[in-house]
């Protein structure tokens, strides 16, 4: 057991934990305000090597650890939810299919202009009755020659109206239920049959961009099918979301670190009764709840990744990691704003804002319901996928 | 183009604690980063690099653990790292850090540049870059806030309080930078994995550097601290509203109260 980063994972924390406060958090809160997609941090992010940190060197990526992955997330969570999903759902759900599951003339064709920020990723599974539900996607694809013929819609997709990549889930086979799903990808510019529909006005993250895809009569050519094999889309899509909790989960610990921090300078500044905030005991034990809290889901997330990284089963680790990260994203904004009385309501303080991000945490990428279900499964020495 | 870049490990805090018996700094539980002018002259020796090629070594005298900014600044794009690291060298001014600087860089050998940054936050002398040149017996130029690299001389602009001067040097020379000089890079992923997976920090003792021991450490260096203390922090400044006319009649009042300002 060994609780330390290296070196090479304390630099990477150092250099990206600046990055954050420097080039992301004083622009944050207009992010949120104006609804406004980060165009700037992503770029430089992709430019410190930070969208295509999960790909393989030889396709132009970082080919990080995946504990310094979870390192990466957490520290911009920490300043700004909307910048990380929107590098989050590039990484883990468009750039993880293509590493684990692609041809390699699927990577050589995609990864390297994944991994530069030439082009943005999404991933598209949810339809209007298939979320948690995954299974019933009624998504078609019709084998038509050396092509398929695309057509359904997809809601909710983060990145949707801004990604220049996006791997869909479609049904290659309705009666094989889920042995009938496949996944495919597509380069959006100028492709016919494809348009955008919804762009969705959310709780939270509201500086991310979260949209409607509609596909009709698209062709795809077979070449795009990930894997080259129908069927295997519900295996990928399981394999994703495995792996893409251990993001989410971190995404909430990182949310929770930033309202805490807030707290943390605020109980030394305020005073009220003649005495600063931390003198009084109510305060301490809120203080005292919310950091061991925060400190068990961060070492709930590194240690899925670290598992992760072993090449070990981290199935129920990472769904631990989702459910209880995004729980404590929850209950920490909660008392941060308490801690903050009055001006926590206020969006003059970023509280308001955390609180508002925690939320969908425990909702996308498999709900907290969702998470309980894959962590009893594992229980009972079963797994899904 | 061979540049060498002198960086300096520095505490990060503006409150640096001062060891009421010496007057030297207390670097014990303080973090420590790398100099931020310093970080500036390495960004822009990288500049150079890029456009006219070369090799970046950089320089660095301090304890073991300044091994840490050597990293940063491989992961920022330098090709070679020398640390100095001596007992003999603890205590040293900064005529003597300079001395030993110069004799480092003459154990270096071939080179073409010489930034420094201006000054360390920790001391804020702004010596050691110019020494070194003494020692060196080459060219500097100090404040440059522009470089431009020609065959065989550099063109700097040297800022001034009022402007700048623009100066042509031959090569070799040595040039301090300000932060103005270019704005702040963060280290690429692939730059932090290089620096810690194929890169080495050379460390090398004063023996290595073949420094004339006698012009090194405390007591040989010719400045002794008499006494080093924190100012007092300045009061709250204070706000006068009202017009232009107003408010300069309660300044000029103000300031005849306080007697900093006489009758005419």
């Amino acid at each position: 057991m060994n609780f330390d980063f290296t070196p090479e994972q304390l630099a990477i924390k150092k250099m990206i934990s600046e990055f954050a406060d420097s080039e992301v958090k004083p622009y944050a809160a207009e992010f949120d305000q104006e609804c406004k997609f980060p165009v700037e941090p992503i770029k430089k992010l992709s430019k410190l090597g930070v969208m295509g940190m999960s790909i393989p060197e030889k396709y132009g990526g970082a080919e990080l650890d995946n504990i310094s992955q979870t390192i990466i997330m957490d520290e911009l969570s920490r300043v700004c939810a909307s910048t990380s999903v929107t590098m989050g759902a590039h990484v883990s759900l468009c750039c993880f299919p293509l590493i684990n599951y692609g041809t390699e003339d699927q990577k050589k064709k995609f990864l390297p202009k994944l991994a530069s920020g030439e082009y943005l990723g999404a991933f598209a599974l949810t339809e209007p009755a298939a979320g948690s539900d995954a299974v019933n996607v009624q998504t078609t694809a019709i084998r038509d020659g050396d092509e398929y013929i695309i057509n359904g819609n997809k809601i909710f997709i983060t990145n949707g109206g801004k990604a220049d990549l996006v791997n869909f889930v479609a049904t290659t086979d309705k009666g094989k239920k889920h042995n009938g799903l496949s996944i495919f990808t597509i380069e959006t510019k100028d492709l016919k049959g494809f348009s955008l529909g919804k762009k969705e006005d959310k709780l939270g993250l509201r500086g991310s961009n979260t949209q409607e895809l509609i596909f009709q009569d698209m062709s795809v050519p077979k070449e795009n099918l990930v894997g080259g094999i129908e069927g295997k889309g519900f295996k990928i899509s399981m394999g994703v979301f495995n792996s893409g909790r251990i993001g989410i989960g971190v995404q909430g610990v990182g949310i929770a670190q930033g309202a805490f921090d807030e707290c943390i300078k605020y109980v030394q500044e305020r005073e009220q009764f003649g005495r600063k905030l931390h003198k009084f005991q109510a305060i301490q034990f809120m203080l005292s709840e919310m950091a061991t809290k925060i400190d068990a889901a961060r070492l709930l997330c590194l240690r899925a990744a670290d598992l992760k990284d072993k090449g070990r089963n981290y199935i129920k680790a990472a769904a631990m990691a989702k459910y209880y990260g995004s729980d404590v994203a929850m209950e920490v904004t909660r008392q941060a704003i308490q801690i903050h009385g009055g001006y926590g309501y206020m969006k003059d303080y970023p509280l308001e804002r955390f609180y508002r991000d925690a939320k969908i945490t425990e909702i996308y990428e498999g709900t907290t319901e969702v998470q309980k279900l894959v962590v009893a499964m594992a229980l009972m020495g079963k797994t899904i996928g | 183009m061979n540049i060498i870049v002198c960086i300096k490990q520095v505490p990060d805090t503006n409150e640096v604690k001062i060891d009421p018996k010496t007057g030297t700094l207390i670097r014990e539980g303080v973090p420590t980063i790398m100099n931020h002018d310093d970080k500036h002259a390495l960004i822009e020796a990288v500049k150079i690099k890029n456009k006219v090629g070369g090799k970046i070594t950089v320089l660095s005298m301090g304890p073991p653990q300044a091994q840490e900014v050597l990293r940063e600044a491989l992961a920022l794009g330098a090709d070679d790292a020398v640390l100095i690291s001596d007992r003999a060298f603890a205590g040293s001014d900064t005529w003597a850090t300079s001395n030993a600087i110069g004799s480092a860089i003459k154990a270096i050998g071939d080179y073409d540049l010489l930034l420094f940054g201006r000054q360390a936050i920790d001391g804020d002398t702004a010596q050691v870059g110019p020494q070194t040149a003494e020692f060196l017996g080459v060219p500097q130029i100090t404040y440059a806030q522009k470089i431009e690299v020609e065959e065989g001389k550099i063109k700097v602009e040297r800022q001034m309080e009022d402007g700048y001067e623009v100066i042509e040097c031959k090569l070799p020379c040595l040039v301090t930078c300000i932060s103005e000089i270019n704005e702040i890079e963060y280290p690429s992923l692939r730059g932090i994995k290089q620096a810690h997976r194929e890169k080495e920090v050379n460390v090398m003792s004063a023996e290595d550097i073949k420094v004339d021991k006698s012009l090194i450490g405390l007591l040989n260096s010719p400045t002794s601290v008499h006494k080093s203390f924190t100012p007092s922090a300045k009061g709250q400044g204070q706000i006068l509203k009202g017009s232009a006319k107003e408010v300069a009649k309660k300044v000029v009042s103000l300031l005849k109260e306080k007697e900093l300002m006489g009758a005419f």
